[in-house]
């Protein structure tokens, strides 16, 4: 649904963008994932047309941002929760959206009902909302006008765990009923769990792609956390089998599934105390390859994969 | 969402329409009005309006002074000249300022359409302030011919009306245009006022010291071009040098700030 091909940012000589593309396809939600700078909300302008790109374009559904007409009702925006008049009400700035958009009156009290602002807190003046409400306000300006598609930049920024949670289920659901949603982060946790596919970005280039676990295997596979009661009999057997491992904390990290680790410790009647998968590999995969000095080494990445998932 | 699900990867668009052009020039009037400061700029340009005259009017009365009806047309166009610019300012650079503009386009990415609502939206403005500005001066002009035993004068033609409308939209628009060139409301609020109260005294200064320039001002001063409209008396020179000093302080304005305002990168 929103086809980004070959798009580049430059400022100057500072590659804002450099030469990204990617696809996403309805009925999923996409993560954009990358540190703050990294080129996300650059990549976002330019699919709304706020920016032009210095190389490549961007499509939702085929056409150009600005030759939908009137795309409030194809695609939900949201780049900036803040970026709302803080004289004018909640309530107003829905008012405007619906009344550009051409829509009934009742479908601001539809959108502010969905994001739970009260009648009171509706009434108030954005400039005395917290950062929270601001990004409600802007998820349900995102959704007023009933769109297939929606871009939203870091919209978890300022919500509560519970606001989180309230999001992940709404985009979820949204994506079930066929949407397309593309919504950026720099905080993993805050996508992994609704993300059908990562996007991993850092310094303006696309470093890492693909589902949750196929992110983890093209980082060195998916590992195992095991604590044996007697560790020099569980070493003595990883090495048997030729599995590699490292000490972790009290137990080691092995390059196998558990369910492999399990079977070897019953085959020699190990008795373990711990055996899990290994986790926020994820999230040291992530820090390593956006980390502007050594995401292009490799060997840092295979590194980062043996460390992953230490206790500390 | 029926358009996902039916036609994946495209966008169904055939059933949609443009916003039309009316939708978004009452949406642009909406903001005007929809902010405590908006609201109360408005209210001030008609109370100001109001207390000018009714000053004046105290003046004339009690120093049993003759004027005309040009005179509190004059009176009435000092503080619209100087709060609609401000209006006109704020109208554009507000988007900016608060940010606005970035949802704005989001939902109208035509600047060129948002930019032409807009303006339309001001010049309605300018008409509403017409009809304040003029309903004032009549009213103005009738207590002074009540309780004034001096000569009066009444001027209520079609081409009085229009120099109003005239004055009215070149203090909006030179508004509109300084907040497209500098799209921040207090620079373009400081340049308009160097450029209102500043010029004025350097274009006169200049005439009195050189001979030359003398002859050039009234071909590129365009407030002192505006002079013969506010008297409703307008030669066919003086509107020559209206369209040269206006060419040169209201339209190239004009035009580089709709360069800009397409060309600007939202922040």
């Amino acid at each position: 649904m929103i086809k980004v091909e070959g798009l580049s940012r430059a400022y100057g000589n500072f590659m804002a963008v450099d030469d990204i593309s990617f696809v996403c396809k309805p009925g999923t939600v996409t993560g954009f994932l990358g540190p703050n700078g990294a080129g996300k909300t650059t990549t976002m302008r330019v699919m709304v047309g706020l920016t032009s790109p210095t190389a490549g374009e961007v499509t939702i559904g085929g056409l150009h941002f600005h030759d939908i007409p009137n795309p409030g009702r194809h695609v939900g925006v949201l780049l900036d929760a803040s970026a709302q008049h803080a004289g004018r009400t909640g309530r107003e700035v829905l008012t405007i959206g619906a009344k550009t958009m051409g829509l009934p009156m009742s479908r601001v009290d539809e959108m502010l009902a969905l994001v739970s602002l009260d009648d009171t807190e509706s009434k108030r003046r954005v400039r005395n909302y917290s950062l929270g409400m601001r990004q409600r306000l802007g998820i349900a300006h995102a959704l007023l006008g009933d769109p297939s598609v929606l871009i939203l930049d870091e919209p978890a920024n300022g919500l509560d765990p519970a606001g989180i949670r309230w999001m992940r289920g709404l985009l979820k659901g949204y994506a079930d009923r066929g949407g397309t949603v593309l919504l950026s982060s720099h905080l993993l946790n805050e996508v992994e769990q609704i993300a059908d596919e990562m996007l991993l970005i850092g310094r303006g280039k696309i470093v890492a792609r693909g589902t949750k676990a196929e992110l983890l295997a093209g980082a060195g596979g998916v590992g195992t956390l095991v604590v044996a009661e007697e560790n020099a009999v569980l070493t003595a057997a990883l090495a048997d089998k030729g599995l590699t491992f490292t000490p972790v904390g009290s137990g080691f990290r092995v390059d196998a599934m558990p369910l492999d680790i399990g079977r070897l410790a019953a085959e020699r009647s190990i008795v373990l105390s711990d055996l899990r998968p290994v986790e926020g590999g994820l999230e040291d995969l992530f820090l390593e390859l956006t980390s502007d000095t050594q995401r292009e080494d490799p060997n840092v990445l295979a590194q980062a994969a043996t460390t992953a998932g230490a206790p500390s | 969402m029926s358009t996902a699900t039916s036609a994946p990867m495209t966008l169904d668009v055939s059933q949609t329409a443009r916003v039309p052009f009316s939708r978004l020039v009452s949406v642009e009037l909406r903001k005007m009005f929809d902010t405590r400061a908006g609201r109360w700029l408005l209210i001030s340009i008609a109370a100001f309006t109001a207390l000018v005259l009714i000053i004046q009017l105290w003046v004339v009365l009690a120093q049993d002074q003759t004027v005309t009806f040009e005179d509190f047309a004059a009176g009435a166009n000092i503080p619209m000249n100087i709060l609609l610019p401000v209006l006109g300012v704020m109208s554009v650079t507000s988007e900016w300022s608060q940010r606005t503009a970035m949802v704005t386009f989001t939902l109208e990415p035509s600047r060129t359409r948002f930019l032409a609502a807009k303006f339309v939206g001001t010049l309605i403005i300018a008409l509403a302030a017409v009809v304040v500005g003029f309903t004032l001066t009549i009213a103005a002009n009738g207590l002074y011919a009540a309780f004034s035993d001096n000569p009066v004068t009444w001027d209520l033609g079609p081409f009085r009306i229009f120099c109003f409308f005239l004055l009215y939209v070149f203090s909006m628009a030179t508004g509109f245009a300084f907040g497209m060139l500098l799209l921040n409301t207090a620079a373009a609020i400081v340049v308009y006022f160097v450029y209102s109260f500043i010029f004025p005294g350097l274009f006169e200064l200049g005439s009195a010291l050189l001979d030359w320039f003398k002859d050039l001002r009234p071909w590129i001063d365009f407030a002192n071009a505006q002079n013969p409209i506010i008297e409703a008396d307008v030669t066919g020179k003086e509107w020559a040098q209206l369209a040269v000093s206006g060419f040169i302080w209201l339209v190239l304005p004009l035009v580089i700030g709709v360069w800009r305002v397409l060309r600007a990168e939202v922040k």
